[in-house]
């Protein structure tokens, strides 16, 4: 009595990628199960949509510069997708993370805070962060809580009022305020404060501090804390007892807007049958010529082999393990042993600065236009194997502000090719 | 000498345990932990499992322990599930309470506590009084003064026969393929109905089933910190089970237990003994058993249609054993059983945490989004395989709570 599991659609990585490629299976009719190794990345990440922001000028409107931007990087996976494509994906994710009330196209990319108080260009926003657009410039009172460590109001309202606007014009005034947390003690824990603030009591007692220091401020920026279930409803109640908009800036990890968007999208895994599976390690593959049979997952005791018509391969990339780099230096995908594409032979793969352009940065693998890994020749490794996400090669997210907008759409490529032929 | 007991600590034993505090140095403080623990969320006396566990464990060397918030770990694991960097942050709690437990001594209540066979013994011969004590406020106000375990919290109800004697007079099949069943305390002492069931279900597939005697697991003994005991009963237990030979598949109804014979034991307690390991090995949660019984195109599906609305959730030992939620793949099998999903990660009773005076508003804390959920879904039965939470979740809803295998049983036409 062997122990297998069975399924139409096997996908590897719970991240943008992982979950958006496993819901548009699922919704497609197949039987999916998504394994991943933790809880990815989302609960670190800022639960904005990136498309492009820079190239490597500020991009104002990601439709018109994506274009001459994938013209002039022909390996980077946005030219397996095309802005076509990008639309699509983008449609799809708004519409799935309706909960969340994103805003925002192509047309133009929006300039939020960080919580340094820099401006930083995103394309689609949740509705917690609807009024945190300061490209028309505005004034802002920023509240933050005193004995909160993750977020320091005055130097975000200083550094914010020293911005400059995108657009050149419109100035950015910043005040700052520091409330006492009337929630008692403890350490102030982001999670925590989340879940304290959807207490309507605790709530008035902030904003009867605040109150006080609104002065014309058109609207108040908060740490990403405002709620975790309820955020919709927090953020309301505050707007209506503040009599002006309320935005988050995320911060430092665990990031609530993240949270709330992995929250969502596993509804959504669930809702269209798919099942999620936290905890479990891919380790190895069966390959049958040139079919993908099955991949061995790690459980409680002994690892089973999930058999599949399809896999997915959604793990991200070097920094989170997609990519690993042995000691000697060579460049590994683990689960499949893959083609990785890195640096040359014989090139360094790091520059002697830290925030340099190193060329272990675009590391990853590369695909054929269905997004299937193909080797050096261009052959596919297996006619059922698709990547999605971080773990391509050719794409500096952080520093091109793409992140979302490459996962959603190389999510969408794979899941539109691989349904064409279910 | 191991480098632990160098370092002042008690030794680890094994590999297996050696690598779970190792794992330590895999931790980048990403928070996704700390995010993800149910318990960190209601209670400032749990700081957080990164505190507690790969932070906290830097200075748990020589005899002074840290502090006690890592006895407000209710043990449930989610931390290391969601842990992307593999850090085994549970089970590095896990020995820290024990070590704390070791220096300072475990009250009269953690010893009673943590075993369920003893209190299943002792409770049987004066069942009715036992249990109108534990339903009366005129004995469990003293004994929460007294003992410290919760006025409020759900106690089961102690079966007039053991499982044990059923199964004792219960005839095996020859000729059929063989497979053991452990069934556990709960089962044993407090729902023998459920072990029944189980039965029926699994001759129902034509297999014969083995109930050799049987101790417990060990499991509640390491929550509170007892090792050397819990090592003792684990290592009891294996070769309990190993009385029936072959190497046939051994079944498991309680997913907690299930768990501490899968893993726990040779992670947690670092338990190096070949027949645990053998046993280990061959462990199945009862679903997945029957799950995998239907991939193989064995399992039978002559259901009768069980016309209810039940809403599941699976328990995070369930969850931890990383075997998916197979009662809802096989259940779905099940002619017009209406199922419903509980997205929820644990209930808040933590095995016998919630049961303790100074965790109990802790425990219903922690399982009020779940108990929100039940109310919302309004189902006619809730289904869940682990015992402490079916009775935890009873209690604070009032909607009947059972293991999910009782349905499945009901679709075969049982009663």
């Amino acid at each position: 009595m062997g122990r297998k599991v069975n399924t139409d659609a096997l996908v590897i990585g719970a991240g943008t990628a992982g979950l958006a490629t496993g819901i548009q299976l699922a919704q497609g009719g197949l039987r999916v199960l998504v394994v991943a190794a933790g809880e990815g990345c989302l609960p670190l990440a800022s639960g904005t949509v990136d498309v492009l922001g820079y190239a490597p000028e500020p991009v104002a409107s990601p439709r018109d510069a994506l274009f001459g931007f994938v013209h002039g990087h022909p390996d980077h996976p946005y030219r397996l997708t095309g802005i076509e494509g990008l639309e699509r994906a983008l449609d799809w994710f708004t519409r799935t993370a309706e909960p969340l009330g994103y805003r925002g196209d192509l047309t133009r990319n929006r300039w939020v805070p960080t919580v340094l108080g820099g401006l930083r260009p995103t394309a689609l926003v949740p509705g917690g962060m609807a009024a945190a657009d300061l490209s028309g410039g505005g004034e802002v009172l920023v509240a933050g809580i005193r004995g909160f460590r993750d977020f320091h109001p005055a130097l975000l309202a200083e550094n914010l009022a020293r911005a400059a606007s995108p657009s050149g014009s419109a100035a950015i005034c910043a005040r700052s305020v520091e409330l006492e947390w009337p929630g008692g003690g403890g350490e102030l824990a982001p999670f925590r404060l989340a879940r304290r603030l959807e207490d309507a009591g605790i709530r008035r007692r902030l904003v009867a501090q605040l109150r006080p220091r609104l002065g014309e401020a058109t609207a108040v920026a908060f740490p990403a804390f405002l709620g975790r279930e309820r955020a919709a409803d927090v953020r309301a109640d505050l707007e209506r007892q503040l009599e002006r908009p309320v935005f988050e800036v995320p911060g430092l990890p665990p990031s609530l807007p993240g949270l709330r968007l992995f929250d969502c999208l596993r509804r959504a895994l669930l809702a269209a049958g798919g099942r999620l599976l936290v905890g479990s390690n891919a380790i190895a593959a069966t390959r049958h010529r040139t079919t993908l049979s099955s991949v061995t997952i790690t459980r409680a005791s002994q690892p089973v082999a999930v058999s599949a018509k399809v896999f997915v391969l959604a793990s991200g990339g070097f920094a989170t393990g997609g990519i690993v780099r042995e000691p000697d230096g060579e460049l590994r995908e683990p689960v499949f042993h893959l083609p990785v594409r890195g640096p040359a032979p014989g090139q360094q793969p790091f520059a002697p600065d830290y925030l340099a352009d190193h060329p272990l940065d675009r590391v990853g693998l590369d695909t054929d236009s269905d997004g299937r890994p193909v080797d050096s020749c261009g052959a596919p490794y297996a006619s059922n194997l698709y990547a999605a996400g971080a773990v391509l090669a050719g794409a500096l997210p952080w520093r091109e502000k793409s992140g979302e907008g490459l996962s959603l759409a190389t999510a969408s490529l794979v899941a539109e090719a691989i349904l064409r032929c279910a | 000498m191991s480098v632990a007991s160098e370092l002042g600590r008690a030794p680890l034993p094994t590999m297996e345990a050696w690598e779970v505090r190792a794992s330590l140095d895999g931790c980048i403080k990403c928070t996704i932990c700390e995010s993800a623990c149910p318990y960190a969320a209601v209670t400032e006396r749990f700081p957080g499992p990164k505190t507690v566990g790969p932070q906290e464990e830097r200075f748990r060397q020589g005899p002074l322990s840290a502090d006690w918030s890592v006895d407000y770990c209710s043990g449930c694991g989610i931390c290391s599930r969601v842990c992307p960097q593999g850090v085994r942050i549970a089970e590095i709690n896990a020995r820290a309470r024990a070590q704390l437990k070791a220096q300072h001594g475990i009250s009269l209540r953690d010893q009673l506590l943590a075993r369920p066979d003893v209190m299943g013994r002792l409770g049987r011969p004066v069942r009715p009084l036992f249990n109108w004590a534990m339903g009366t406020p005129l004995v469990r106000v003293p004994v929460e003064r007294v003992l410290g375990i919760h006025r409020e919290a759900a106690v089961p109800e102690v079966a007039p026969r053991t499982f044990g004697q059923w199964a004792r007079r219960h005839p095996v099949h020859p000729g059929r393929d063989r497979v053991v069943y452990f069934h556990g305390c709960s089962t044993n002492y407090f729902e023998p109905r459920l072990g029944r069931m189980v039965v029926a279900v699994l001759e129902h597939q034509g297999l014969s089933v083995h109930i050799p005697k049987q101790g417990c697991c060990g499991l509640p003994l390491q929550s509170n910190g007892n090792f050397p005991a819990a090592r003792t009963y684990a290592s009891r237990l294996a070769r309990q089970l190993r009385g029936v030979p072959g190497g046939v598949p051994v079944i498991a109804s309680s997913t907690s237990c299930g768990l501490m014979l899968k893993r726990e034991a040779r992670e947690i307690l670092g338990l190096d003994d070949p027949a645990l390991v053998d046993i280990s090995e061959r462990t199945y949660d009862i679903f997945e058993f029957l799950r995998d019984l239907h991939e193989q195109g064995r399992l039978r599906t002559d259901f009768v249609p069980v016309e209810v609305t039940a809403a599941y959730h699976a328990p995070c030992q369930q969850q931890n054993q990383l075997i998916g939620k197979p009662a809802l793949d096989v259940l779905a099998l099940v002619p017009g059983l209406k199922l419903v999903e509980l997205d929820r990660d644990c209930c808040g009773i933590g095995g016998t945490y919630g049961i303790k005076r100074e965790k109990y508003e802790i425990s219903l804390a922690v399982g009020d989004g779940l108990f929100a959920d039940i109310r919302a879904t309004a189902p006619d039965l809730v289904l869940c395989d682990s015992e402490t939470c079916r009775w935890h979740i009873a209690k604070a809803t009032g909607f009947p709570v059972i293991h999910p295998l009782e349905l499945l049983h009901r679709a075969y036409g049982g009663h």
